[in-house]
């Protein structure tokens, strides 16, 4: 028995109910992650002793509190683009380096609040800026399951770290499927909620319109519970809407009983690996036996959201990333001799490859003569698959498509052709585009044990759908393989 | 300007808000404190900080938009801004594009022609069309001075940097360099008066640019323009366009062609120089601010902000000059500033007499404001102290020239008048009786000099007035003197 077997109600019951002290709890996780990281490199920055000072803290807090918060003593670890006070932020580039923010980012504050112990900083591409981890200035994360295979990206090293069963939580964030993708590629949840769900002040911008924190866990309750923790308006962030939280893990059911579910036939064509494809069409099948109507739905402007979306997200990126100038912050190069230089210099040496071609990508967009071609064009067709979305989810109430055309690929193997891996965003990136919430949820393992993943998405602010039919499929259809690099405490 | 040719000029005149905080951070705007002391993550550019507009940006902005004749978008939008340079920490500055707050002005100014002493002539009114004012951030200053290692070593300073600003731009509606100038004095004015910003130049918190190019007159095309910066105060602004005139018409006259390029004026030099191209020629690449929302605003908030605005300047130079019957000078310079109308016009209240209240407002109060440095809010005599000492010279209890002596000492001392009056034992006595006894006095004690006076030498008048006068020590009124003696002495 181990303690991740637990959700985390049981896990943080366990803990009030003094039946294991949150040090023990806490003190498990860093030996898992000191452990594996040799093997996996999710971790950029173990804090151990920070986390064992919370620990202690909370440990002592306990019978002298009225209250204790829904994740008490609850490790987790959180992607090196979410700032946290006394931590580094690098976001997996050496222009950040050893940057320490000093302020928490809101999604922190809340988890702080909520009693959860922060054990780490996760690796990632640089700037959240890939699908494979391999663009980290730090060295590529290793998939769990097949060492030798991407843990995908950008969010890398936070769904590594769950899926190794480091932590049972983790933060990530999703600008085009960052969450999502990687979810599938380890084999666990990953959840992307709604633009403006959760605060993004304090995660580091890519691509600001999109952008958005997410949260990977071993099972849909948990992300739930976490959820609830963190979502909801924040006055430091404008684009937070003031809608309501629900209790998202209270709302749970194990059926999908008088959900409509929409199948966009269209997108399961080329490209689509076959084994991938039979696995969404079982957990078609198996939603079909938990209840739900299959419908069929059509998004035509789908194809051209690869296109769209690396117009919009350089372009932002491109002024995002403009403030890393070497004035004020993190790595100066220091042999250069006047301003202009200075900057060259700085930004040349302090960007990885993928990094400036986005930033260049960005740049030509957005320069006269080019916008109107580009990225007011751009915008155009982000509204038009809005407006796809829109009329899709008056004949259904969730649409459900693969997360990743294929499962985890080899290291190295798409690292010379940024096209192909653009390619891998191409379910999930127009979730973001439309600024609705998605989820990937584990549906089976290919023929060489690698996990494959499912996308189901659904309307604005109705991750209480996303959640329902996860937890309805893993507990009809629970993935009960382990990866090969894994702790068992 | 010589006789045949035109100027056409366009301003962008940039106004600091007067807002406690920053336009998307609560950091203070305080001016002069230590650098970098007022910065957060926000305004200092960290990673991962976001913006929040300042709702009292909004108000100040809707304000002045309003006061300058624009018309206010229901729906605006921000953009980046992107350069780079080390007092903008985010490698942008977060402005308005193509949705600003407002647009569409016509505002009335009152202008004038100079002579060669810069002396107004004649006013007549001009309409200027305003394109637009919207709403930006300031960025932080560059300090290459009085530092450590300056010689090596630049420093930058970010307490100004997310201060809030608005942008006011002009069509091209100038056709002289005083019309520029009556204009940005106007623009000054109605801020400072409606309370949206200090609109002081020394302070860098007005800061204007100006577009100028020349044409021959009946020319329907526009020239080459030629945009003017570091123009730091209204009068080097004037001067610099005249000087930009002149030289752009010196220029084609010669057979050349003028440039398009941003020039700078050097005001001790008195020239306009052009600024290294290296430091222009940017492509701003504006997007849409993807961490703000779009900025809505409603009829209700227009109506209030409309329902507090007071009664502008323009108005109430045109109600003084009807209501009290001043002439347009007068009544312009006591409208140059809010505080200062209001003074006057309690003064004049209190005092029952616009006019008298007018003068003494603009002659002794300035000069002694002025030579004292004070401010009207602070000034020392209250606009019902003023009114209570044009009242005792109106009621004829003290002489006019006493009168100032007074005002001197009330400024001075803040005492009003009737104290002074008191304590000096200045007033006239008018007491009828009291006086009547005096003239029966110098009547009875000079028989010789009434004699002569009865036998017709009436310059000898004087002398019994002189001699009433003294025995008052000064303060008999000396009309009713004048009056009761005449009638003894004649009688």
């Amino acid at each position: 028995m181990s303690y991740l077997d637990c959700d985390l109600e049981e896990l943080r019951q366990k803990i009030v109910s003094r039946e294991v002290s949150a040090r023990e709890i806490v003190a498990r996780a860093l030996d898992a992650a000191e452990k594996l990281n040799e093997t996996l490199n999710a971790f950029l920055a173990i804090d151990r002793r920070g986390a064992e000072a919370r620990a202690a803290e909370l440990d002592q807090s306990l019978g002298k509190l009225p209250a204790t918060g829904p994740l008490f003593g609850i490790p987790i670890a959180i992607k090196d683009n979410i700032c946290v006070r006394g931590l580094q932020t690098s976001c997996g580039s050496r222009i950040l380096g050893d940057y320490h923010p000093p302020y928490d980012a809101t999604a922190i504050e809340r988890l702080r609040a909520a009693g959860a112990v922060i054990i780490g900083k996760t690796n990632c591409d640089e700037f959240a800026m890939g699908s494979s981890n391999e663009n980290s200035a730090y060295g590529p994360v290793r998939n769990p399951w097949d060492i030798e295979r991407v843990p995908g990206g950008s969010s890398g090293g936070s769904a590594a770290a769950v899926a190794a069963r480091i932590v049972p939580i983790a933060l990530g964030s999703d600008t085009g499927g960052s969450v999502r993708q990687p979810a599938a590629l380890c084999g666990i949840i990953g959840l992307k909620p709604t633009y403006g769900r959760i605060s993004r002040y304090g995660l580091v911008a890519f691509g600001s319109s999109l952008d958005q924190i997410g949260i990977f866990g071993l099972r849909a309750r948990d992300v739930a519970k976490v959820l609830s923790v963190i979502a909801g308006r924040d006055p430091h962030d404008a684009t937070t809407a003031d809608v309501a939280v629900p209790d998202y893990a209270a709302q749970l059911v194990p059926d999908a009983k008088g959900v409509r579910l929409g199948v966009p036939r269209a997108l399961f064509g080329e490209g689509l690996d076959p084994e991938v494809r039979r696995a969404v069409e079982g957990a078609i099948e198996a939603y079909r036996d938990l209840g739900a109507e299959i419908v069929e739905v059509e998004l035509p402007h789908a194809k051209y959201s690869i296109a769209c979306y690396y117009i919009i997200a350089t372009a932002e990126a491109s002024s995002n990333l403009a403030r890393y100038d070497g004035v004020r912050y993190g790595f100066r190069a220091e042999e250069a001799d006047e301003l202009i230089e200075m900057y060259r210099r700085t930004r040349d040496q302090g960007f990885g490859a993928e990094v400036k071609r986005r930033i260049m990508l960005g740049t030509f967009v957005l320069s006269s003569g080019y916008y109107e071609a580009y990225y007011r064009k751009a915008q155009q067709v982000r509204t038009l698959i809005r407006e796809d979305f829109h009329r899709a989810f008056a004949r259904c109430d969730a649409i459900i498509t693969p997360t990743s055309p294929t499962p985890a690929f080899l290291l190295g193997e798409k690292t010379d052709d940024p096209l192909k891996m653009y390619l891998s965003d191409v379910y999930t990136c127009i979730v973001n585009l439309a600024g609705i919430p998605g989820i990937s949820v584990p549906c089976g393992l290919s023929s060489s044990g690698l996990p494959i993943g499912m996308q189901l998405v659904s309307r604005h602010w109705d991750e209480s759908t996303l959640l329902r039919l996860a937890h309805a499929y893993e507990l009809a259809h629970p993935l009960t393989a382990r990866p090969p690099v894994a702790a068992n405490w | 300007m010589r006789n045949d040719w035109e100027a056409v000029i366009g301003l962008e005149v940039h106004a600091q808000l007067s807002t406690e905080s920053k336009i998307f951070c609560g950091c203070s705007t305080r001016f002069g404190d230590e650098p970098n002391a007022n910065t957060c993550p926000v305004c200092l550019g960290l990673p991962g900080a976001l913006p929040v507009l300042n709702r009292r940006a909004v108000e100040l902005a809707a304000r002045a938009a309003l006061a300058l004749g624009l018309r206010i978008n229901r729906r605006s939008i921000f953009a980046r801004k992107n350069y780079f340079y080390p007092d903008l920490p985010k490698g942008y500055q977060i402005s308005q594009y193509d949705q600003p707050f407002s647009e569409h002005g016509e505002l009335e100014i009152m202008t004038a022609v100079r002579d060669a002493e810069g002396h107004a002539r004649e006013w007549r009114p001009k309409k200027i069309r305003i394109t637009r004012l919207h709403l930006e951030e300031d960025a932080g200053k560059n300090m290459h001075e009085g530092l450590p290692d300056t010689d090596r070593y630049s420093y930058v300073d970010l307490n100004r940097a997310g201060t809030p600003l608005i942008e006011i731009v002009t069509e091209p509606d100038f056709r002289s360099s005083w019309e520029a100038y009556d204009y940005v004095n106007h623009v000054r004015q109605t801020l400072r008066w409606i309370g949206a910003s200090d609109a002081d130049m020394e302070k860098g918190n007005l800061r204007c640019e100006a577009n100028v190019s020349v044409r021959r007159k009946g020319e329907e095309r526009f020239g080459t323009k030629v945009e003017l910066k570091n123009l730091n105060s209204v009068r080097f602004m004037q001067r610099a366009i005249e000087y930009e005139i002149e030289r752009q018409i010196g220029v084609l006259e010669s057979g050349g062609s003028v440039v398009q390029e941003t020039r700078l004026w050097d005001d001790r030099a008195g020239e306009t120089r052009p600024m290294r191209s290296k430091e222009e020629a940017h492509d701003y690449r504006y997007f849409p601010e993807p961490d703000l929302p779009p900025l809505v605003v409603t009829d209700e908030f227009i109506a209030r902000v409309r329902a507090e605005m007071p009664e502008l300047p323009s108005a109430r130079r045109q109600r003084f000059m009807d209501q009290y019957g001043l002439a347009f000078n007068d009544a312009a310079q006591l409208t140059t500033d809010r505080a200062l109308a209001d003074y006057f016009e309690r003064a004049a209240q209190a005092a029952n007499n616009a006019r008298a209240a007018a003068n003494w407002v603009r002659t002794e109060l300035l000069r002694e404001l002025e030579a004292s440095k004070t401010e009207v809010e602070s000034c020392p005599i209250t606009p019902e102290n003023l009114g209570a000492l044009i009242r005792l010279i109106d009621q004829g209890r003290i002489s006019g020239k006493q009168g100032k002596e007074v005002f001197a000492e009330m400024f001075a001392t803040g005492k009003s008048a009737e104290e002074i009056v008191r304590q000096r034992g200045l007033e006239q006595v008018s007491d009828v009786a009291e006086i009547e006894r005096l003239v029966e006095q110098a009547i009875a004690a000079n028989p010789k000099q009434v004699e002569q006076y009865r036998a017709g030498k009436e310059g000898l008048l004087g002398f019994f007035v002189g001699q009433v006068m003294k025995a008052s020590q000064g303060r008999a009124n000396p009309k009713i003197v004048n009056e009761l003696l005449r009638a003894k002495l004649n009688g």
